[in-house]
């Protein structure tokens, strides 16, 4: 699939998580965060939906190695929590192309957001990753 | 933290975190499934011309998720959305920080307080800013 404007609107598969107390737990203790509520595994920190590896669609083929992360924003209709099944789908939003010091640099900024099983929407997070090395 | 009478302008306490640390970078590959190798091993952050290892940006916004938490509370936090602005290296103590830049008071009695805030490294460095939402209630 090439990288370039036909890729935006590409949406990928639904993906379902479970959100683990378990898995919260270990990602406030990564993270360093000491607060109870995230270390006993209950509410899942501010950046938990990182986690939820949804590829991009286009760029699941590319070497990480070209990959810079731009920016990341994460907005909350609630907190999450364990117990939660979010399903979560990922579009590409915006694809532009500059020349740069890395030659050319392709930004992909996607948006993933995550549903309850009632179809309410938990999270949506921003994503902005740059890919260099196009060609080489 | 009390933030609530905190006017535009004014600085939200500072937060300092404990020193960048190589075991805290491989709990959070495995905690986050960033499996990125040139978070975890020297060898490949070094093929890569970085020298060695460099934390994953996401940390860096985890710290930052972290001080919004600590100033309104889990269940305040409404947006947070970070620029990765410089690497972050082992032994790195970041500071996070803050400003407020809007109270917008709603309907229920809270006000949504617009933060800016960014992550310094020990040099005084902004190694990830950005801006959060937070509700905050009156006492």
């Amino acid at each position: 699939m090439p990288l370039d404007h036909s890729l935006i609107g590409a949406t990928s598969g639904a993906t379902a998580f479970v959100v683990e107390q378990g898995a919260i737990a270990r990602f406030a203790d990564a993270i360093g965060d000491p607060n109870p509520v995230y270390r006993r595994g209950d509410v899942a920190p501010p950046t938990f939906p990182t986690t939820f590896r949804v590829a991009v669609p286009g760029l699941a083929d590319i070497d990480p190695a070209r990959f810079i992360h731009g920016n990341e924003e994460y907005t909350y209709q609630r907190p999450i929590r364990a117990g939660d099944v979010l399903t979560c789908r990922r579009r590409i939003a915006e694809l532009f192309v500059k020349e740069g010091r890395l030659g050319r640099m392709v930004f992909v900024i996607s948006i993933i957001e995550g549903h309850d099983p009632d179809g309410a929407l938990v999270f949506a997070g921003k994503s902005t990753v740059i890919v260099h090395g196009e060609g080489e | 933290m009390q933030i609530i009478g905190l006017e535009p302008g004014e600085a939200t306490p500072s937060l300092e975190m404990a020193p960048v640390h190589k075991v805290q970078l491989v709990k959070y590959a495995g905690a986050s499934g960033d499996f990125n190798l040139i978070h975890t091993d020297a060898e490949t952050a070094r093929a890569a011309g970085l020298g060695d290892v460099i934390a994953h940006g996401m940390l860096s916004m985890g710290f930052l998720g972290r001080y919004l938490t600590e100033l309104a509370g889990p269940e305040n936090v409404r947006r947070l959305g970070v620029k990765f602005q410089a690497m972050v290296r082992l032994g790195d103590v970041l500071t996070c920080r803050g400003i407020v830049k809007a109270r917008t008071p709603l309907a229920d009695g809270r006000t949504l307080l617009t933060l800016e805030i960014w992550a310094e490294n020990q040099r005084g460095e902004k190694v990830t800013t950005g801006e959060g939402d937070v509700w905050v209630s009156p006492a």
